[in-house]
Order: C-alpha cells, then structure tokens, then sequence
C-alpha cells in the first residue's frame, strides 16, 4: 500500500490552475492519484473521507479541512467530479470496494466508518458497501465547507446541509462552458450569413456581405449571449421554469435591444428581416438555454425530455420559416419578386 | 429553484418502508421526510431523478427512471437510440471540468 502526504493548504500555482481550469483554458486533464491520502496527522481513529480524483474537488474538500487531522480515500473517476462521476458510475459501490481493499483501510483504521460525499449516493450504494467490505457508509453533507460542523455535530446533517444550493455564482462559474461549445459553431454561422448576404445577382460581392450581413452576425453573437449567459445567471429571475421559454424571454429582450443599436437597426427596416430576425435569434437562444439544464443542479431528465419532444419541431420550425422569409428578401432584393 | 410540475418518475410505496432514513439522507433537494417513523414525500416536483434514493433505500420502497439531464446528449440519445450520457467525460474536451 502506498500512502500519500497532503495538507489543506492551497499554493498560488494552484490557484491560478483552478482558474484556468474553470475556463476551460486547461487542456489536459486535471486529476490527482487515486489512493490514500493522510491529511495533517491522522491516525487509527480518524475518520476516512471518500473523493473523486477530479483535482479541482480534491482541492476543494482539503482547503476546507484546516487543522484536522483525517484520511483522504481517493477514487478514480478519470479526473470528473463526485456528481458527475456518481452519475456515470466511476464514483460509484464497485470501486469504493476495491479503493478500500487496496488501500488497507481496515488495518489503517481501527473503526469501520467512512465518509462520502452526499452527491456520491447517486453512484454509492450504502447497504452494498457494508457487506463486502464491513465498512458503514455515512453521506456527508453536499458542500465541503460544512464538513467541520457536521463532523462536530456528531455526523448529523441540518436540512440545510444536505440541500444543494445554486446560487448566482455557482451559475457564474459554468457560464464559460456553455460558451465555449457555441463559439465553436460561431464560424459556421457566421460563413452562411456572409455567404447568403453576398450572393448577389452580379455573383457574391464581399462588400454587400460584410455591410448587410454585419447587422447578423452581432444579433448572432446577441443571442448566444442571451442563451448562455444571461439565461444561465439570471435564470430564477427570468418567469417560467421551463428553460427554452427562459431562453426564448432572453434572447426577445436581446433582439429588441440590440436592434435599438445603430449598425443593427438599418437591417430592420425591412418587414422580412425583421420578421426573422425576432423568429430566429429568440430559437436560438432558447435552444442554446436549453442546454444548460446538464449543469444544473435541479433539472431531471424527464423535463428535459419534455422541453425536447415540444421545442425540437418548433426550433426546426422557425430556422426554416427564417430561411424562407430571408430567400423572399433577397428574390425581392434582386427584383424577381 | 423548480423544474417543471409533473413530470418525475418518481414512485414510493410507503408500504415497504422500514424507516431507515437514507431516502432523506442522500436525497439534495429535501424530497423526503420522516413522518410517524415513515418516509414520506413533501414535494415531487423538487425531484431531480438523480436515482439516489432509489439505489440506497433498501427495502425497494422507491422506484426512479434516472438519467443525465443533458438536453443535448437526450437529443443524441433520441436520434442513436442510445442511452444518452452526458458530456462529463474527461476525453471529451467540453467537459474536462465539469
Ligand atoms: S430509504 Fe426506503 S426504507 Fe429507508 S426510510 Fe426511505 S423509503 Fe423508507
Ligand atoms: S431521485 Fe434524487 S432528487 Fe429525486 S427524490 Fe430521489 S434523491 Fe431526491
């Protein structure tokens, strides 16, 4: 068995890792190596904690851990954290078993209890573990700062603990990463607005691309703002629990604002453009909200799969009516229609 | 913070119910409470279908259809006929820190 040294301290170059981690700046993975971990000066007595090896958690449980003394039994969940990992099934009863048993826990420790993070029940059947290994699994509280008062409260959880929160800066800190898969399909948008703003009866002309279809790509940039930005923040304050309305009220008060801007307005001066305009960027946006119901903390699959079987055909619906409205502007643009 | 009414597939059968307290243990949204030595439900549409009252309730009283919540994997579920999963992988470069 191999034993590891850890502290609740967190270095500078640590810090800024975190940061570039939460946006999405770091590429490789970031993990931590499976196994046990002692933390200040434990010893046969001190209770065991269960973690994910996603460093980002790691970290984060230890920092909260200043002054005491414990083990650290960390799993392999291939560097994701305890929720998603529990979900998946690599935080999960099969390796706690064998992290237990190739640890040595039960010479380590003299007692048979262990402590796993609440959001790992997903993944964690109590009643499993404590047959094949005899140790008696306790689910800690959600958040990691509480570990403290929970452990001094004789292992007892208020409601408040155990009750996962989501609060503005939780949503703050995942909007970069419901910004990046969108940006990545930005310059696909953008290659079909210059395209279908360039093609002109005389071929495609750069300079009608660039002045007709400039007004696009910023409602574009507009409504993926709105879609996974402002929705994600704002998200209790915007009415309907549903996420594609939300998103759908957000990128409608987007468009209307945006189009208050100069460069913007002379491209809604024609009733077809503006038509889909306010038809297309609010679908966007509600589409691109949608998604943010797989980072949240209170959204089920079936809702999900609700919002889905009704705003599927209804965005597919609105790209395509904004197809056709555009084509009858450019046929009348071009003087056919 | 709720989702929308009515939708959960979550099913308890008090019945079963040994009153071991775990369903309110692990559940993160206070779903569950003791009532008379019983577990019983205070609200289902705070329900998340994370599955872990199902999996840890011993007795069988509780029965959940759980899955990832990700709209995009359901629409890549729905189209491959796949079970979806969610975009937490660490190969998959859009969640190395999900
Ligand atoms: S886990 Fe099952 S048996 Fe235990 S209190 Fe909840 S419903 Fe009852
Ligand atoms: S499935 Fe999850 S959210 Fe729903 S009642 Fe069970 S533990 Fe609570």
């Amino acid at each position: 068995m191999q034993l590891m040294k850890t502290s609740a301290e967190i270095s500078r170059s640590e810090r800024w890792e975190h940061f570039k981690c939460r946006t999405g700046a770091f590429r490789d993975k970031y993990l931590v190596a499976p196994g046990l971990y002692a933390l200040g000066e434990p010893d046969e007595n001190a209770d065991v904690l269960i973690s994910a090896n996603y460093k980002l958690s790691f970290d984060a449980l230890r920092q909260e851990l200043k002054g005491l003394s414990l083990w650290i039994l960390v799993l392999d969940t291939k560097g994701i954290n305890v929720w998603c990992a529990a979900g998946k099934g690599t935080f999960g009863t099969d390796e706690l078993v064998r992290r237990i048993g190739e640890a040595g826990l039960d010479e380590v420790v003299r007692h048979r209890r262990l402590m796993v993070p609440q959001l790992g029940a997903v993944g964690v059947n109590a009643a499993e573990v404590r047959r094949r290994t005899g140790f008696k699994v306790s689910f800690g509280p959600v958040r990691a700062s509480d570990i403290p008062s929970y452990m001094r409260a004789g292992y007892k959880k208020t409601s408040e603990m155990s009750t996962i929160r989501f609060k503005m800066m939780d949503r703050l800190v995942l909007t970069p990463m419901e910004m990046n898969p969108v940006l990545k399909k930005y310059p696909w948008f953008a290659a079909g607005i210059l395209l279908l703003f360039g093609l002109q009866r005389e071929g495609i002309l750069f300079s009608s691309a660039w002045d007709e279809g400039l007004p696009f790509l910023l409602l574009g940039l507009a409504a993926m703002v709105a879609g996974a930005f402002i929705t994600p923040v704002l998200l209790p304050f915007i009415p309907f629990r549903s996420f594609s309305i939300k998103g759908l009220i957000t990128g409608f008060v987007m468009v209307f604002l945006a189009s208050l801007v100069p460069v913007i307005t002379r491209s809604q001066d024609d009733a077809l453009l503006r038509a889909a305009t306010f038809l297309f960027f609010p679908a966007v946006s509600s589409y691109i909200a949608l998604q943010f119901t797989g980072s949240t903390t209170y959204t089920g699959m079936s809702g999900v799969k609700k919002e889905l079987r009704i705003g599927v055909p209804l965005y597919i619906g609105a790209a395509a009516v904004s197809l056709l409205l555009l084509v009858a502007f450019k046929l009348g643009d071009w003087g056919i229609l | 913070m709720k989702y929308l009414a009515d939708v959960t597939t979550l099913e308890y059968d008090i019945g079963k119910c040994t009153g071991c307290r775990r369903c309110v243990e692990v559940c993160p949204h206070g779903v569950f409470a003791m009532e008379d030595k019983r577990a019983a439900i205070t609200d289902r549409d705070k329900c998340m279908e994370c599955g872990a009252c199902a999996l840890n309730c011993e007795s069988g009283a509780i029965a959940v259809d759980s899955g990832v919540g990700c709209a995009a994997a359901i629409i890549t579920g729905m189209l491959t006929g796949s079970e979806p999963t969610c975009g937490c992988d660490s190969n998959d470069d859009s969640g190395s820190c999900c």
